[in-house]
């Protein structure tokens, strides 16, 4: 955590219990990082609860969507990218923002050319609902992605610099010498990706698009028969599933430090946080994201760094064990 | 031995014998030692292609996380040998031992999932393992040379030898999955694979099967990461345990072919030197040349040929007709299990409730059938037919009540355990094994019941003449017609030897003629002495054949007893037919 561990202090003649002290501010601002970075993840989750909990499509390259959301702020706001002018306080937050139609765009390219046949009409009724084909292809283009990005964009670690990562609001002191920290850069990153999820639950629950996309996901055969372009509609969810899960990847890429390969340790959370929002619902992902994100920061309190990743994979399995199918997938099938 | 395993298993281990020869014979004019390393690399994959064979192929569950048991395999031998300074020829079999106990924890919780979430799960496991290995301080392991004694610490300074070890170890993996296709382990999994359900219904243990998968293929694949160690002298985490790792017996498998011996042999044999070559040639300029090759190897496989290059060049190029089984002259009708039970009734139900949320889809109900017995239950749809008939073989669990078959429960049991009980039940919508041959759809359901392989057969055959399809025994499920697959649940149900047979609407959809030609079944066997409760909706169907009726109406018995008097009963004809039309009979 940023800022000081304040060191041994005396007031008033009398001794203070310090170690409770650093815990209590060691606690203050695991929580506080929890809910920033958890609401970043909300989104990132969202992008992910479309694609798999609404269109029941089994997405293993999410992560990678998430990459390529870091590379396209990357590339627009340092050197001499398009959106460099902005400058190292705005041109960020904006990059990660237009991150979001270029991945859309790639996103529903990938629908049209490679998901689309593996998924939707073709896949309904059949007997594992296209399942095995998505997880295959998704899983192949993860690879290449991955790896296409080693070679596009090497493997050196990169971060979209901002001087807002190492500047941050102190709030306290709380108790005795116990402050929170709250790191500008995740702060704004937060509020955008809160807006960023507002914008995207009225578009679906209020306009005819969103109407067209929720019935094209709910039963694509009905939804056909009631003059929808089921494809279209397919492709545009997918897009945006892509798109929103690169912005989250964009703003993550101001305070993180990341490389073609980050997405694998975020395609379980990712799966983590939708599976536990409750699959179909667009809040839920936001708010099993913003849990997750949270449990992964507290943990960081109890376990060394490098169990910490693998702390979310064992979370993640007890969320997928724990929850019973019946909860968030169809319930026992029809004998 | 599964019906004609003997002349597969000649073939196959004649061609096994002919490509490992002339694959030694080859390798041993390699002197380049890079090539050499490929040529080891080959069989090291494909075992590990065959191990996840096992359980993904056959099996049907897919796992992304085949790395978990490699890694084992190879940390077992690496440890053994710093450590301990085991030879690897005891530490792979130690390996293997870790990799099977690996395979029951990780099975245990897992198996409780099902499909993509299955998949997820597997997935996590070797990335959790890679983070814990890290964290213990093995990021990179190397191998301690022993030049006194090379041989014996399979520590060669010939690398031919190790590609004499990895063939050797190729050929012990596929005699293993030669050995698991052709008994009935591989036409459970088969069966599981391809109606999960069904295959439990027909009496398989279906966690039980997918377990033993899981180890057999969790050894196979921690033999195959402990030899891969041994060749290439360090291990870290990210080479054993990575997403790379598992991918590689995704893909030599898929792009080989799924679900058949040969397909990991032929999909390493391409994609391996191809992929090697590669990094090879251009590795210094695209370090990720490998994983785009596999990428794009995956999603063309599946775009093109989803099962796989062997089964698409057989199909191609190899179609034959299967030829048919060889004992079908001979079919007797079964003999009658002997009626242990007499006196009282065969199936008693009692008081049986089971409610979704606030529905009530069966309440209270009751009812008895005696040996020999035809029982129809009739009732308007949403009656609670299926649901009673999913309570009582154990698909659902019951609110309450009971229900015994010859004075045992039936109730609070698996679906494969109250088929043991002597319980056959056909579907609604008919589950059939549809990549399988009739006759194997039909043996299942004896190899469900715990029949020895060749009275299986026996009972298999039997029960095909019983409903007259013997001569489509050679015949894939997913090629019969309607009628027919009606007919081959009958026959798989019957190959069990049931003592009682639960039949859901096994008349929906059929033609009339068709509808005679099942009634002239089941007639034959109540003239058998089978004890049959059939759900129907054609009232007409069911005047022929049943002895007695059960009407359920909102999830209650609404009137029971003979036939006649069942269909002049006022409620039922309200039931069927609405008040009104009732009023307007009496006006």
């Amino acid at each position: 955590m940023a800022g000081s561990s304040p060191a041994m202090t005396i007031k008033g003649g009398e001794r203070k219990p310090v170690d409770f002290e650093v815990l209590i501010e060691n606690v203050l601002n695991a929580l506080a990082a929890g809910i920033t970075i958890g609401c970043i993840y909300g989104l990132m989750c969202i992008g992910l609860g479309l694609i798999f909990g609404v269109m029941k499509i089994v997405n293993f390259a999410q992560g990678e969507l998430l990459m390529l959301g870091m590379f396209a702020s990357l590339y627009l706001v340092t050197g001499g990218g398009v959106l460099a002018f902005l400058g190292p306080y705005i041109g960020p937050f904006v990059g990660a923002i237009c991150a979001g139609p270029i991945v859309f765009a790639g996103g529903a390219l990938l629908h049209k050319f490679l998901i689309s046949r593996v998924s939707g009409l073709r896949t309904t009724g059949t007997q594992d609902e296209g399942h095995f084909g998505q997880l295959v292809i998704t899983l192949g283009i993860s690879l290449i992605l991955q790896n296409g990005g080693l070679i596009l964009f090497g493997s050196t670690p990169q971060t979209v610099r901002t001087p807002l990562a190492s500047r941050a609001f102190e709030i306290g002191p709380v108790y005795g010498d116990a402050t929170v920290f709250l790191n500008k850069a995740r702060l704004i990153a937060c509020a955008v990706a809160i807006v960023v999820a507002i914008a995207l639950y009225l578009l679906l629950e209020y306009t005819r698009l969103g109407k067209a996309l929720r019935a094209a996901a709910d039963n694509p055969t009905a939804a056909t028969y009631m003059g929808i372009n089921v494809d279209r509609a397919y492709r545009i969810a997918f897009g945006i599933g892509s798109g929103i899960t690169a912005i989250a990847g964009g703003l993550m890429a101001t305070y993180l430090s990341f490389g073609p390969f980050v997405g694998f340790d975020y395609v379980i959370i990712m799966y983590s946080g939708v599976v536990l929002g409750g699959m179909g619902s667009i809040l839920g992902a936001f708010w099993g994201g913003l849990t997750v994100g949270f449990v992964q920061q507290c943990s960081a309190l109890v376990l060394p760094p490098q169990l910490q990743n693998a702390a979310i994979f064992v979370v993640f399995l007890l969320i997928i064990m724990l929850r019973p199918q019946g909860l968030f997938g169809r319930s026992a099938e029809r004998a | 031995m599964r019906q004609g395993a003997s002349v597969r298993l000649r073939r196959d281990l004649i061609a096994l014998a002919v490509i490992a020869t002339a694959y030694l014979g080859a390798s041993a004019f390699v002197s380049n030692s890079y090539y050499q390393l490929i040529l080891t690399m080959v069989p090291i994959w494909a075992v590990f292609g065959v191990s996840w064979n096992i359980l993904s192929g056959y099996g049907g569950q897919l796992s992304f996380g085949h790395a978990s048991f490699f890694g084992i395999g190879a940390y077992t031998v690496t440890l053994a040998l710093v450590y301990w300074d085991l030879t690897p020829w005891l530490g792979i079999p130690l390996g293997m031992l870790a990799g099977a106990v690996a395979a029951v924890l990780i099975g245990l919780p897992t198996f409780r999932l099902r499909g993509h979430y299955f998949a997820l799960a597997m997935l996590a496991y070797p990335l959790a393992i890679l983070y814990v290995m890290q964290y213990l301080g093995f990021q990179e392991m190397s191998l301690p040379m022993h030049r006194a004694h090379p041989v014996a610490y399979l520590a060669f300074t010939d690398p031919h030898w190790y590609t004499v070890t990895a063939v050797g170890l190729l050929i012990a993996g596929t005699l293993a999955c030669m050995l698991v296709e052709n008994s009935r382990f591989g036409l459970a999994l088969l069966a599981i694979r391809q109606n999960e359900l069904a295959a439990e219904a027909a009496g398989l243990n279906s966690r039980l099967w997918k377990m033993r998968a899981l180890i057999v293929s969790g050894m196979i694949a921690a033999a195959a990461g402990g030899l891969y160690a041994c060749v290439l002298l360090v291990v870290t985490p990210d080479s054993v345990f990575g997403m790379l790792v598992s991918a590689q017996a995704v893909v030599v498998t898929l792009f080989g072919g799924v679900a058949a011996v040969w397909g990991p042999i032929i999909g390493a044999a391409i994609l391996v030197p191809l992929a090697e070559s590669l990094n090879a040639e251009l590795g210094n300029y695209l370090p990720g040349i490998q994983g785009v090759v596999y990428g794009a190897a995956m999603i063309i496989i599946m775009l093109a040929a989803p099962e796989g290059l062997y089964w698409t060049l057989r199909d191609r190029w190899f179609r034959r007709a299967l030829p048919p089984p060889a004992p079908l002259a001979a079919a007797t009708p079964a003999p009658r299990v002997a009626g242990v039970h007499s006196g009282g009734p065969l199936l008693e139900v009692v008081g049986l409730s089971r409610s979704f949320g606030g529905l009530r889809a069966v309440s209270e109900v009751s009812f008895a059938v005696t040996e020999g017995e035809i029982l129809g239950i009739i009732g308007p749809n949403g009656a609670g037919k299926t649901t009673l008939f999913n309570v009582l073989n154990g698909v659902l669990t019951a609110d309450d009540g009971s229900a015994t078959l010859a004075g045992e429960s039936m109730l609070g049991r698996k679906v494969h355990q109250v088929c043991r009980m002597g319980v056959a039940r056909t579907f609604q919508v008919v589950r059939s094994f549809p990549r399988l041959p009739l006759l194997d759809n039909v043996i299942v359901g004896a190899y469900g019941a715990g029949l020895p392989d060749h009275t299986a057969v026996d009972a298999a055959v039997g029960a095909l003449a019983r409903v007259g399809l013997h001569r489509q025994a050679g015949t894939l499920a997913g090629q019969l017609t309607n009628k027919q697959l009606r007919l081959m649940e009958l026959a798989r149900g019957l190959a069990g030897r049931p003592r009682l047979l639960l039949l859901d609407e096994t008349l929906a959809g059929l033609g009339r003629d068709e509808c005679d030609e099942v009634l002239d079944v089941l007639a034959r066997l109540r003239d058998d002495g089978m004890t049959v409760v059939i759900i129907e909706h054609t009232m007409h169907a069911m005047m022929r054949i049943a002895d007695r009726f059960l009407v359920l109406d909102h999830g209650r018995v609404l009137a029971s007893g003979l036939p006649r008097d069942v269909v002049e009963n006022r409620s039922v004809i309200e039931a069927y037919l609405g008040k009104k039309w009732l009023a307007r009979q009496n006006a």
